[in-house]
């Protein structure tokens, strides 16, 4: 059974949220989702271009009160 | 009955919190009803950002040590021996020697690690500077380089976000000042699409790179290394040939916090503005050992610290909450072999740093003996 794990990464200039998805991804298995929560507007574009270049799966991006909520499924 | 302070972990931000409530709870401590007592891996404190500038010879390995004992207040009886489980339920701790220790308030200060074995032939092909034994290699290897082509790579989590930037630089240098930088040339690898993960830090480093005449590759996650054929290979698909390979390893907590099913990879999930651990009111967490999405450095840990000796003083004092963290980190940034900047922010205020300046890289030098004043609580 999957698992999905939250990480709130509003307010966070450094590492960054890319940086906390990449760092959460590696804790999680095969088929897990991260569901990032980021308020830098430049994660809806940075995070599902590196998500691509990776080869994970893009789940979904929701735009919320003065935040994104980004999911990530580990693929590999 | 006493109540017993547990600080499980000797680093930076341990030591802090317990020689600040010292200071704060010196009436409590010299009647009696109040005990602080520190459990650690090592006789001796480390200071880690010293580990810099080993490679380069500016720092001698005696410089980077004290005496845990002589750097922690009298107050503290502090054992050397580690945690081995931590039951929050039923308020105690473990240790490697089999003694167990009861407490009323716990502070974890376990901190980080590195795990270069976690990437297949990282360990074996890499040099660092992390720890004292791979910042003895890397001084030696970079005094035996006569040039070719450097690789200086960074994996994710790590600690001390500017350190990348800092040796980059300041190897640039060294191989300037050796005459070997006409014969060499350097490739740095960052995981994400620019070089920094702060964006004015990255702005400002992409023209120094280009300046300096040092490559990127960005978007650059390490799968493995073939210490045979002198190649790393990132998830993206890029592979890069190198003559010498300089990495910052990706990191995790400590294995006690896994252990003890306190949190995964070894952070411990954490109230980001009051420091607690999540689902507890008696448990605080500090510096690297947080899973805070804030730099894991010494920064951190120094305010995160001091926001924890004000409110668990307050709650002992006067059961009261005294104030919030703010999320505030702050960086020296080393610019080169002679020059410095540095930059501040917490969860509001974004980062913007200053130009470097000779000046900004002297007072680093100034704090790299002033740290023992942090470390004691003074500074």
């Amino acid at each position: 059974m999957s698992e999905r794990i939250k990480v709130d990464a509003r307010g966070a200039f450094c590492p960054g949220p890319l940086m906390e998805l990449i760092a959460a991804l590696k804790l999680v298995e095969v088929g897990d989702e991260v569901e990032v929560w980021s308020s830098d507007k430049g994660s809806a574009t940075d995070i599902p271009e590196w998500v691509k270049k990776v080869r994970h799966e893009l789940v979904g991006i929701e735009p919320r009160d003065a935040y994104w909520s980004i999911v990530v499924r580990k693929a590999k | 009955m006493a109540k017993k302070i547990l600080i499980v972990g000797g680093g930076l931000g341990g030591t802090i919190v317990a020689n600040g409530l010292c200071r704060q709870l010196r009436e409590e401590l010299s009647s009696g009803s109040v005990s602080i007592t520190m459990l650690g891996a090592s006789q001796t404190h480390m200071y880690q950002p010293g580990l810099l500038y080993v490679p380069f010879g500016r720092m001698r390995e005696s410089e980077l040590f004290r005496d845990q004992r002589k750097v922690l207040d009298r107050c503290v009886p502090y054992f050397v021996d580690p945690a081995t489980r931590i039951d929050i339920d039923k308020k105690t701790v473990t240790t490697t020697s089999g003694k167990s220790f009861s407490y009323d308030f716990l502070v974890l200060a376990t901190g980080s690690r590195i795990r270069p074995e976690t990437i297949p032939g990282l360990a074996e092909g890499a040099h660092w500077f992390y720890d004292l034994e791979g910042a003895r290699k890397m001084r030696d290897a970079l005094r035996a380089f006569e040039g070719g082509r450097v690789v200086i790579n960074i994996n994710v989590p790590h600690k001390c976000p500017v350190a990348p930037l800092e040796v980059t630089f300041m190897l640039r240098d060294f191989l300037t000042a050796k005459g070997v930088l006409d014969k060499s040339e350097i490739t740095y690898t960052y995981p994400i699409g620019r070089v920094h993960s702060l964006e004015p830090v990255a702005h400002w480093a992409a023209p120094e790179f280009e300046r300096c005449g040092i490559k990127s590759e960005i978007f650059f996650n390490t799968k493995s290394v073939d210490p045979k054929a002198k190649t790393i290979t990132s998830e993206e698909g890029t592979t890069l040939g190198y003559d010498l390979l300089v990495t910052i390893p990706p990191h995790t907590g400590q294995a006690v916090i896994d252990q003890s099913e306190l949190g995964k990879g070894g952070w411990v999930p954490t109230e980001r503005n009051t420091l607690l651990r999540e689902g507890s009111s008696n448990v605080f967490v500090v510096g690297d050992t947080t899973n805070l999405p804030i730099s894991k450095a010494g920064s951190t840990a120094h305010f995160e610290a001091d926001t924890i000796i004000d409110n668990l003083s307050s709650l002992i004092k006067e059961d009261r909450w005294a104030r919030d963290y703010d999320g505030k980190v702050f960086c020296f940034v080393e610019t080169g072999l002679n020059s410095g900047t540095y930059v501040w922010f917490n969860y509001l205020t974004p980062p913007n740093p200053g130009p470097p300046s000779q000046l900004v890289h002297w007072f680093k030098l100034a704090y790299n003996r002033l740290y023992w004043l942090s470390a004691r609580g003074l500074l």
